[in-house]
């Protein structure tokens, strides 16, 4: 994705991305439960200091350069380096923006709540954001595991926030899966590459290093490819999916960012940049036994959406929907073409805010009325018509309709399966999309359309106003998105 | 002064020790600050002789205690203080724990064992004169003298603990008896076929004499062999450990943990590259082909043995156990890269150990308890502690970026370059039975869930504890600072780990170990 000659400038940006959250940790423990309109306050600063260093460097990267900052030797070659690209920029854009919408949500919905440990909430989410930003600049392959790790084990104690049973079994599934595949299946892979990649001279770096792995044989490089893949099982590629409905006994602020957003798009993340950057496109299309990957990606996407189906309660079938939607960006990166790839990043974002505006949506629900099922929304949308409408737009943009986010991502994950003629994968998209029709619009169709003969008409009953206008805005979102999709592609440069 | 810092490092805990048996008997008091400078003054004449030996040109001092000569071939019968970057290394690690440990002995000792403060702090001091000799001597037989030095003081502390403290010891008084014998028997067949005690002389003498193929060395090696694995806990020799760290005083085990077995891998290192040779102990025996499926039952065995515990302490005790299996399968799967994983999990196994058993005597301090089950809402009650004891555990599942991480990395690197699969597979198992250990740990403090999976409080973060049970209560911080001393170091050793292994790697250029394709 990155071309060679391309001009490299030294810049702190990317590390005060890195630690401003850590720095706003401080503040929030310190102001800490007492003094709670400080402790958001940190928060809130965090965010924007680090939204701010994110997009002050965007128009560098349009103008063709790219950042670089040197952390530490930690390796004998290997350096902790980060490096801001056009992909990685995109994806902390996403990301930090994201935040400060969630952080207002949060403020709402734990509130509004009156949820317990709430300095420990905002603590361990900014951790996490931290570790985001240094998965989407690291320029390595253990840059980008360090902080891997890092974001696996700081978001347990939020997916454990309820301190009951169920709690357990969730976070247990979640670190579970997570820790298995990065212990056991990544960093073997990454110890492969470190000593035999290249007469161990490698430095594994994304840009200096792709297409290295061709020299192995076809059955290693294979190999190598099933561990990376399912090794970065926050990308949710089924049959190591289960952790992600586990994870839904977490309040909602952290499944709208954390496991529609930032865990899981760092779990694709890695999966394209391995493919992009470690591989490379030419590698990838070489490999024959690659098409079977395609094929997972494709039954991931058709499986989860069956069961998404079947699915009553909400913040579950939204969860399957995530899952399918990951899958739409791990089969972009398998198909191994510019489209492909160009059609997975942008999916990122076109998805991201889709899905974390249903999730607030849930959220809102959950707040204002209690209620947690499909079945039990019967006109909601005369109680909450701000929220249903945001509802209905994020389900539009996940089910890919113009204009609408989610429209264009498809449309180049499309051109990307014709490109290597890969006509059935159209038709695995078509299908898709049908069941996002059948999954998603009956929510919204049933909260504005059908009444609820038992109870009464009691009027507007809408979610406190710092749940509904981030959730307005996260919906506008989707449209504006729909019409940057032009700058975006030039970010990644997809096309110039 | 500066010339003789090898002698200082012993002089200061040497004399310290005889100081604190003398004026202890007129003031107890005295013997804590006593050991404390002592340890720091030995640490300081360390990093001393660390400077000089990395400045020297052989990257090697020596030091003749009593003026014996050693000119004449083989190299004499005498006592040779010889530092090498590695020994040096070790030696450090040895000086630095103790200092730690010394310093936050001050109220358990006293709580725990009152009116043997002089007793306790003399055995103390010769325990660490014992452990860092060991690092030190170039001489065989003085190293079982030393050995030997190291565990009667070590039978002494911990037989001063509960009730049970007495068999443990003396569980631990026969099996370590019987490690030294058969190490001492394989040095006297040495001194047999090579005329020498003398280290270097020991090798030269292998090297000139052609003995690789002799029966008798190839007994003595194994009975020097198995008589260090027995003495480093060792599966299936382990079992007087669990029983001998669990029963001593808090102080005992905080000590003893990190240092004992890994000063005895530094001796299995040691004999195998330095006194036996790469070429005798790799090709001319069976061990190289024996030894990695042994470290693999060895971990299995341990991991799961640790699984089972239900108690901290215990637990740590077997998790040492499978560390042991790490570093001995790092040494055995011969190349490069596991040496320096041996080598640098030494370092950092002794910090993290020495991380999580500080935790774990605070813990008990405060929740008068280490079983599992009396652990809940003790993060609220100390966070710091917590903290820290994470940190160590978090070292041990080997996250980044903690030391944990890195040497493990060097040692799965190393199996992958030797293509021992079934080092790995192992190693991967174990790092999984880690996770499950400490996870376990965060989730009995974390949760209102029992075991049975029986919700205790309300929701709503209610842990069904009182106000009281909750309430912030921190430690002393004459323990709560060595504890996030201890902790720090774990995440410092980690992220500067190239400083360390490029030391190591000056050491290994020595000897021709095998380094696979790369590098």
């Amino acid at each position: 994705m990155s071309a060679p000659e391309v001009t490299v400038i030294e810049d702190i940006r990317p590390l005060i991305a890195l630690v401003a959250p850590l720095i706003g940790l401080i503040g929030i423990v310190w102001a800490g439960e007492k003094r709670r309109n400080l402790r958001e306050t940190f928060t809130f600063l965090a965010a924007i200091v680090q939204a701010s260093a994110v997009l002050s460097m965007v128009p560098l990267l349009l103008g063709g350069g790219i950042i670089e900052f040197h952390i530490w030797q930690i390796f004998t070659n290997v350096p902790l380096l980060l490096r801001v690209d056009g992909f990685g920029l995109l994806f902390a854009c996403v990301a930090s923006l994201l935040w400060i919408a969630t952080t207002v949500y949060a403020i709402g919905y734990m509130r509004g709540l009156h949820e317990h440990a709430q300095t420990r909430f905002y603590s361990f989410f900014a951790i996490s954001l931290s570790a985001t930003m240094g998965v989407a600049f690291s320029a390595n392959l253990l840059t980008i595991y360090f902080f891997y790790e890092m974001l696996s084990v700081s978001t347990f104690p939020l997916v454990t926030h309820m301190q009951d049973k169920e709690a357990r079994t969730g976070g247990r599934t979640y670190l579970g899966y997570l820790l298995f595949t990065s212990l056991c299946l990544l960093l073997p892979a990454l110890s492969w590459c470190y000593v035999w990649l290249d007469g161990g001279t490698v430095t594994m770096d994304f840009l200096a290093d792709t297409g290295k792995v061709g020299e192995f044989s076809q059955t290693t490089q294979i190999i190598l490819l099933a561990l990376f893949t399912f090794g970065f099982a926050k990308a949710g590629l089924m049959p190591l999916h289960s952790w992600l409905p586990g994870a839904m006994v977490a309040p909602t602020p952290v499944s709208a960012l954390l496991h529609a957003v930032a865990v899981v798009k760092v779990g694709v993340f890695c999966v394209i940049r391995v493919y992009s950057d470690i591989f490379g496109t030419e590698v990838l299309r070489e490999l024959d036994g690659e098409d079977w990957l395609i094929g997972i990606a494709c039954a991931t996407i058709l499986i989860s959406s069956l069961i998404a189906l079947s699915q009553d309660n909400l913040k579950r079938r939204l969860a399957f929907s995530t899952i399918g939607q990951l899958g739409y960006v791990v089969l972009g990166a398998t198909l191994a073409t510019d489209m492909g790839i160009g059609g997975s990043v942008l999916h990122i974002a076109m998805h991201a805010c889709g899905k974390i505006t249903l999730f607030f949506c849930a959220g809102a629900i959950f707040v204002a009325s209690g209620k947690k099922y499909v079945s039990q929304l019967r006109g909601l949308g005369r109680r909450m018509p701000i929220t249903m409408g945001a509802f209905m737009i994020g389900s539009l943009s996940v089910i890919g309709l113009p204009p609408l986010g989610g429209f264009v991502s498809k449309w180049y994950i499309a051109l990307g399966a014709l490109d290597r003629d890969a006509i059935w994968v159209v038709g695995v998209l078509l299908v898709s999309s049908l069941l996002n029709v059948f999954y998603l619009l009956p929510v919204a169709v049933t909260a504005f359309f059908r009444t609820d003969e038992t109870e009464e008409n009691p009027g507007i009953q809408e979610a406190p106003m710092a749940c509904v206008v981030p959730l307005a805005l996260t919906a506008l979102g989707c449209f504006v998105l729909f019409f940057l999709s032009d700058p975006l592609l030039r970010l990644v440069k997809i096309i110039e | 002064m500066m010339e003789n810092a090898i002698a200082w490092i012993l002089i200061f805990p040497l004399f310290g020790s005889v100081a604190c048996a003398i004026l202890g008997m007129g003031n107890k008091k005295i013997c804590y600050p006593i050991a404390v400078l002592s340890m720091a003054g030995s640490l300081w004449a360390g990093i001393e002789a660390l400077r000089q030996v990395i400045a020297s040109e052989e990257h090697t001092i020596s030091y003749i205690f009593g003026g014996w000569t050693l000119d004449q071939y083989p190299r004499g019968v005498g006592i040779e203080f010889y530092a090498d970057i590695l020994g040096i290394l070790i030696t450090l690690v040895v000086l630095g724990v103790g200092l730690i440990v010394a310093i936050y002995s001050k109220l358990p000792v006293q709580e725990e064992t009152p009116g043997k403060e002089p007793l306790f702090y003399t055995l103390f001091l010769l325990q660490i004169t014992g452990l860092a000799g060991i690092c030190l001597t170039g001489d065989a037989f003085n190293l079982y003298v030393l050995i030997e030095v190291a565990a009667l003081t070590g039978y002494g502390l911990i037989a001063m603990g509960s009730n049970r403290a007495a068999a443990a010891t003396f569980n631990y008084v026969m099996l370590g008896t019987i490690g030294a014998s058969l190490y001492l028997l394989g040095v006297g067949y040495i001194y047999i076929k090579t005329g020498t005690l003398n280290m270097i002389g020991i090798q030269q003498a292998i090297e000139a004499n052609g003995l690789a193929d002799s029966a008798t060395m190839q007994v003595a090696f194994v009975l020097v062999g198995i008589g260090i694995l027995i003495k480093m806990a060792f599966f299936p020799f382990h079992a007087w450990l669990p029983n001998a760290y669990c029963n001593a005083p808090t102080t005992t085990s905080c000590l003893l943990a990190p240092l004992v077995t890994k000063v005895m891998i530094y001796v299995m290192i040691r004999m195998v590259l330095s006194v036996f040779g790469v070429e005798f102990s790799f090709e001319s025996t069976m061990w190289v082909d024996v030894m990695p499926w042994l470290v693999v039952v060895a971990i299995l065995c341990a991991a799961v043995m640790a699984l089972a515990q239900r108690e901290i302490k215990r637990m740590l005790a077997y998790l040492i156990v499978a560390e042991v299996g790490y570093m001995v399968g790092g040494i055995w799967i011969y190349n490069y890269y596991g040496f320096i994983g041996s080598i640098f999990h030494i370092i950092s196994d002794a910090c993290m150990t020495l991380c999580l058993f500080l935790g774990a005597g605070l813990i008990l301090r405060k929740a008068k308890t280490t079983k599992f089950d009396g652990l809940r809402g003790l993060f609220g009650k100390m966070p710091l502690t917590m903290t820290g004891f994470f940190i160590g555990g978090f070292s041990i599942i080997g996250l980044p970026p903690t030391c944990g991480f890195f040497s493990k990395w060097y040692l799965i690197t190393g199996g992958m370059v030797s293509q021992r699969w079934e080092y790995m597979v192992v190693l991967m198992f174990s790092t999984m039975v880690m996770v499950v250990l400490f996870f376990r740990l965060i989730e009995r403090i974390h949760l209102a869930v029992t075991e049975s999976g029986e919700n205790l409080g309300h929701g709503h973060g209610d842990l069904g504890l009182n106000a009281e049970q909750t309430r912030f209560d921190e430690g002393p911080l004459s323990m709560l600072i060595p504890l996030l001393v201890s902790a720090t170091i774990v995440i410092v050793v980690g992220i500067y780990n190239q400083d360390v292994v490029s030391l190591i790697e000056i050491f290994l250029s020595d000897y021709n170990l095998p380094r696979g394709t790369g590098h």
